[in-house]
């Protein structure tokens, strides 16, 4: 209990150390004024969501390998955190996006990317959803995070290059244009609060997940009686 | 039609569970070369699921499956038919082209004659060029027979393999099923209620509730192993 | 007994079966055509806007007639429990899902080249010097439709709902299939074709990626 009390005020202290950061000590765009900001919140997002959705892969390849369910519970738990992870970035993209350009959406590369990352773990819970019996229901998920996850490189990738058959403005920038060095040191400092952000939510949902196991299995065994 | 080297199975302490519920529990149980057991218990008992374990179908949840050969534990890859509840073989081709079909994924060569007597043997010799749809219950499981019979099998598995089978069927199936038990196949056999096939078993095992009850090498009677055997 | 000849005596059944009834081979080559009708009601198309909408029609409907035709791919095995026999039977389990994507391909290809005439009449654009491009990128994006979809279709026989669980698994998966197949075809479909390279090179290696995936993984997909 005091572990996740701990825990808990780590991530808060680090999550207002970064919104400090963010505010006070990123120099303003000249362009775009202060809406840039959510920058620091939404590229570190999305490199949090691949992180969770890289750790669900790991856990899938263990799943189908070793069949212990904590293999399972943490790959659901990481999915689900990824998920809402990405959907930060598809939520700030367009509040950033309104503003400064007019438009609600932009097919941008990797805003689209996002989009289909974000389809593909969606399809992995309801999958998870339509499948009963706990074993089965582990290994066809892991196999679907599997291939989902080896797709998500060839997604950003021809995305990527459809862009640049098919030019389309850009939010945040172009991957070239070089970033204020005080500006790229605060969002890098702003990944760590979502980092640990990130784990704790995945411990929480994974908590949950074992607790909802040995809740149906003391279920089934009464009803068995 | 099976070969005269028999396999024999031993199943130690096998679970298998789907989710909270063990299909079966902590069950041992050793099938001598040439044994033909019969497998009773009620519907849920776990009987097919040993049956499936033991073809190696479903992966038990702990416990291991091994199969031997001469007295010689480990026995690799013992040649194994197994007769099922479904027929096992596709509807949409002829009798003979479903064998050939599996002959041949066995890597039997040249399997056509071996095919044309299996299915003489059978009894289905005029219909080998029907297709599967327009066969009756009796004459598919003729099929699925002759389809494990494919590879001179040293353990026949057969799961129920009376139902459907109208009175004449279920004779011939009897009459079959000893003929290979003589020639040396082992039989592993679960049964529910067909009294004609219980009569040629050698041993008798009861399921209930996912483990093994009651054993007629243990000295149980056989009749009362084998009773209920349908409720 | 090897792999080799255990696929092709799976692909013999496949293609055995399938030609007999053509039931799979005409309801996607109808679906395709009413696609194609419905399509030519969300544009003007002439023959400019057909070079430039026609290759995404095109694998648009390619990817959902896909989406429906691969349902019975494991649906079919499981009426007689047949794919319990061909477990007992093969020596390697890859054989089952080689030979079943080995005959996905084929019969896309087919209804797609079908197709290819028709669209050409319908959208008034003319495919004859390009054949053998074409021909090539709709390989390439049929295999890799394939291998997805033949493993996506053994996951959702198992599970429910599964008419439409398998779209949902497989469109988002196939995006770059999508994508890079349209933008190729489009470059074969300009009234100066070319070719672009990049995008075939692309095509081979979703392929090889997720034929290696399939070989991999592939005997936990039919797994009881």
């Amino acid at each position: 209990m005091l572990k996740r009390v701990i825990g808990g005020a780590v991530v808060v202290l680090l999550l207002a150390a970064a919104a400090y950061a963010a505010f006070f000590i990123a120099p303003t765009d000249s362009r775009q004024g202060v809406i840039y900001r959510i920058i620091f919140l939404h590229v570190p997002s999305a490199w949090t969501g691949l992180v969770a959705f890289f750790i669900c892969f790991v856990a899938n390849i263990a799943y189908v390998l070793k069949r212990t369910p904590r293999w399972d519970w943490l790959g659901v738990s990481c999915a689900e955190v990824g998920l809402v992870f990405t959907s930060v970035v598809l939520v700030t993209g367009p509040i950033w996006a309104h503003p400064v350009w007019g438009i609600w959406w932009t097919w941008d590369a990797r805003l689209t990317s996002t989009f289909v990352l974000w389809l593909l773990y969606v399809a992995y819970l309801m999958l998870r959803t339509l499948v009963e019996e706990p074993e089965r229901r582990a290994l066809l998920s892991a196999l679907f995070g599997i291939f989902a996850f080896i797709d998500v490189p060839l997604v950003f990738g021809s995305i990527r290059w459809w862009r640049t058959q098919h030019p389309q403005p850009v939010i945040m920038g172009e991957p070239g244009s070089g970033l204020d060095p005080v500006m790229l040191r605060v969002l890098l400092f702003s990944w760590l609060p979502m980092l640990a952000l990130m784990t704790l939510l995945i411990l929480a949902r994974y908590r949950l997940e074992a607790m909802r196991e040995d809740f149906e299995l003391v279920r089934r065994e009464s009803e068995a009686a | 039609m099976s070969s005269p080297d028999p396999a024999g199975i031993r199943f130690a302490q096998i679970d298998k569970r789907y989710g909270g519920l063990f299909a079966l529990r902590g069950v041992s149980l050793d099938v001598a070369e040439g044994e033909a057991l019969a497998l009773a218990g009620r519907n849920g008992s776990g009987k097919t699921t040993l049956l499936r374990i033991a073809a190696r179908l479903v992966r038990p949840s702990a416990g291991t499956v091994r199969f031997t050969w001469n007295g010689d534990v480990d026995c690799a890859n013992p040649r194994v038919g197994f007769v099922a509840h479904a027929t096992m073989v596709y509807d949409e081709l002829t009798a003979e082209e479903n064998l050939l079909l599996f002959a041949r994924l066995q890597g039997i060569e040249a399997p056509e004659k071996l095919v044309k007597n299996l299915l003489r043997e059978v009894g289905l010799g005029e219909r080998g060029g029907s297709l599967v749809r327009t066969f009756s219950r009796g004459m598919r499981q003729r099929v699925a027979i002759a389809r494990a019979l494919l590879q001179r099998p040293q353990i026949l598995l057969l799961d129920e393999p009376g139902t459907g089978l109208d009175p004449e069927g279920v004779a011939w199936l009897a009459e079959t099923l000893r003929a290979l038990r003589d020639d040396g196949c082992t039989l592993l056999m679960s049964l529910h209620g067909e009294s004609e096939i219980a009569a040629l078993a050698t041993r008798a095992v009861r399921l209930d509730a996912g483990a093994v009850v009651a054993d007629t090498r243990d000295g149980a009677d056989i009749r009362s192993v084998m009773a209920f055997a349908g409720s | 007994m090897s792999l080799l000849s255990n696929t092709t005596a799976l692909l013999g059944k496949e293609l055995r079966t399938e030609f007999r009834s053509r039931e799979l081979l005409m309801t996607t080559v109808i679906f395709i055509l009413i696609v194609m009708v419905l399509f030519s009601f969300t544009f003007d198309p002439s023959s400019a806007e057909s070079r430039r909408f026609g290759a995404g029609l095109l694998w648009l409907a390619f990817l959902f007639a896909a989406s429906l035709m691969l349902q019975p791919c494991f649906l079919r095995e499981q009426t007689n429990d047949t794919l319990s026999a061909l477990r007992l039977s093969v020596s390697d389990p890859f054989a089952i899902l080689l030979a079943k994507l080995a005959a996905n391909t084929l019969f896309l290809l087919v209804t797609e080249l079908l197709m290819l005439p028709v669209f050409s009449i319908l959208y008034n654009v003319p495919v004859a010097k390009i054949f053998g491009q074409l021909l090539l990128v709709f390989f390439l994006g049929s295999f890799g439709v394939s291998i997805a979809g033949t493993a996506l279709s053994a996951i959702s026989a198992q599970a429910r709902m599964r008419e439409l669980l398998l779209p949902l698994l497989l469109l988002p998966l196939l995006t770059p299939i999508l994508v890079v197949s349209t933008e190729v075809t489009a470059g074969l479909l300009d009234a100066e074709p070319f070719v672009r390279w990049k995008g075939v090179g692309f095509l081979a290696t979703f392929d090889v990626v997720f034929l290696t995936a399939l070989w991999l993984f592939g005997e936990y997909l039919l797994e009881e």
